[in-house]
């Protein structure tokens, strides 16, 4: 018999209890035969736990598209980045968040302020893509 | 077919992963109280900082070349180990988890018609998800996979797999005997003499019965794996334990009887809920404690205690009261303490436990309150409920470890989470 090893499981769901204990009448509920899990947002939000990651925004470059400052963002490693993409990158050693953009051969990171203005990516800088960002959690 | 893999400067990695700023850089990660060098980036090592370097001694080295110095953040590296783990557990569901950055794991040889295509798909994946760079050996033998493993790092790209006779003569030519897996330094003085300095020359040179002599059957399983015949599988179910210990050596030196309490009791509690965790009791505790033994101008004394106990226990408030009491048979004034540590041994199933007649503790009740204790720390955190014997858990303590170099815990707790500057 070959075991296999799960990751720990990033599940947080409430238990469910069951319908049929404790019903003193003696006979089931009429739900039980269609009872589901409750949405979860760890496991259905969530794809790649392994890859994903937390982050927390500093700044309104991104104001314009509702990102304000403190909001956290849900990082995907996993997810490629492209056109469009909204991603956590590394210019020079220091974090930022903007949208990709590609035009033809060119590169450039695109803010959501018009205060900022977009920035040209090229081989002179030091450059990457940390990780794509999937979901934006703000408190209401 | 057998697959290592191993991350790259594992420690120094993590920390580089959330500093975009060090990649590239000299990144150096120091023990339990910031003491000596436990990791090292590939440009530290390039500078010279040897692995078990003491802290002050590359004082020069670090000013001089700019090296970022880090305290060891293992609350970060254990939850980054968990996610490589998690990614390459995706490759295959046979998998040993070898160390805190290692794993072997097991594919069907149909599985993978092209290995180097399939070792590069898992560097680039591991990478991708986690952040973090791996070695990869593939080879017929776990033995052949760890020394693949080696020749991908030190001379490949960081990939090596070799399924051919041709191809493992090739890589057994290439490894020095004292890096494979299972010749440690006892053996290699000995093997030298015999003129053996690759891998090949013991394989070629040394005949099996010479071996066995020599490095009894141990060495004749690392012989043979080294030909290509497997003779280690993988090993999927850990052994069960034989003792667990909670150890620690002082942040700064310990001399009163309160004091070392403080600690001994943090430690037997800790000792307790790995019991637990693992569904296990004890029947024997043992501590000890002793002095700086690098400060020869102060008075020696080392010494340690077993306590039979009663009733196989994992309840913390039995296993602190056993510790304190050994403490106060054994503790000496006027004597400056630097390490105390609980080993908790003679280990059953929690299920397996006869109480005695004679008992004096209300055991369902001391279970009820473990479980409450489980449940909390389980909710909010290993630090969130202690019993108040192991004192307030402020860094202020004298036996608290120096980390005076801390990274956050970026993936562990909210408060530390990545900033991003927009």
């Amino acid at each position: 018999m070959k075991l296999t090893l799960h990751p720990a499981s990033t599940k947080t769901t409430l238990p469910l209890p069951f319908a049929d204990r404790g019903v003193k009448a003696g006979f089931p509920s009429p739900a039980q035969d269609f009872m589901e899990e409750p949405l979860d947002f760890n496991r259905d939000i969530i794809k790649n736990p392994e890859a994903t990651f937390y982050a927390k925004v500093s700044g309104d470059s991104m104001i314009e598209e509702g990102i304000k400052d403190g909001s956290i963002l849900v990082i995907d490693r996993s997810l490629q980045a492209r056109h469009g993409s909204l991603a956590v990158c590394a210019i020079d050693g220091e974090f930022t968040l903007k949208r990709i953009k590609l035009e033809g051969e060119k590169l450039f990171l695109m803010p959501a302020n018009k205060n900022f203005a977009p920035i040209e990516i090229t081989e002179a800088n030091d450059f990457i893509v940390w990780g794509v960002v999937e979901y934006i959690i703000q408190k209401a | 077919m057998y697959i290592l893999a191993d991350c790259n400067s594992f420690y120094a990695s993590c920390e580089q992963l959330f500093r975009p700023a060090l990649r590239g850089k000299p990144v150096v990660v120091l023990s339990n109280n910031d003491g000596c060098v436990i990791a090292r980036s590939a440009e530290a090592k390039a500078i010279g900082i040897k692995m078990g370097a003491p802290a002050f001694q590359m004082q020069y080295l670090v000013k001089e070349h700019d090296v970022a110095v880090f305290s060891s953040n293992f609350e970060l590296y254990g939850d980054i180990s968990r996610r490589v783990m998690s990614t390459l557990a995706k490759f295959s569901p046979d998998m040993e988890i070898y160390s805190i950055d290692e794993a072997f794991l097991q594919v069907d040889d149909t599985l993978a018609p092209d290995l180097i295509a399939y070792g590069r798909a898992i560097r680039k994946t591991v990478l991708r998800h986690t952040g973090i760079a791996v070695g990869v050996g593939i080879a017929p033998t776990k033995t052949l996979a760890k020394a693949a493993n080696w020749y991908a790092k030190r001379r490949g790209n960081g990939v090596c797999a070799v399924s051919t006779p041709e191809h493992i003569t090739a890589l057994l030519k290439a490894v020095p005997i004292d890096e494979v897996w299972g010749v440690g330094r006892k053996y290699f003085k000995k093997l030298r003499c015999w003129g053996v300095q690759t891998a090949y020359d013991f394989v070629t040179k040394i005949p099996e019965h010479r071996v066995q002599e020599w490095m009894t059957i141990v060495g004749v399983r690392t012989w043979r794996e080294l030909q290509g015949i497997p003779c280690i599988s993988l090993e999927q179910n850990p052994p069960p334990k034989q003792s667990i210990a909670t150890t620690r050596t002082f942040g700064r030196m310990v001399s009163s009887l309160a004091g070392l309490e403080e600690a001994v009791a943090s430690f037997a509690e800790s000792c307790a809920g790995k019991l637990r965790k693992d569904g296990l009791a004890a029947q024997r505790l043992m501590l000890f404690i002793t002095t700086n033994f690098f400060r020869e101008d102060l008075p020696q004394y080392s010494c340690n205690k077993v306590v039979q106990l009663p009733v196989p226990t994992a309840d913390a408030v039995e296993l602190v009261r056993y510790a304190k009491q050994a403490l106060r048979q054994i503790f000496k004034e006027d004597h400056e303490y630097k390490k105390a540590g609980v080993v908790v041994s003679g280990l059953v199933p929690d299920t397996a436990v006869q109480t005695s007649f004679l008992d004096t503790v209300d055991r369902e009740k001391s279970a009820a309150l473990m479980d409450a204790l489980d449940t909390v720390t389980g909710r909010f955190g290993r630090k969130s409920l202690h019993l108040a014997a192991s004192g307030v858990q402020s860094k202020k303590s004298k036996w608290h470890m120096n980390q005076t170099k801390l990274s956050p815990r970026y993936t562990t707790r909210w408060e530390d989470i990545m900033v991003v500057k927009v």
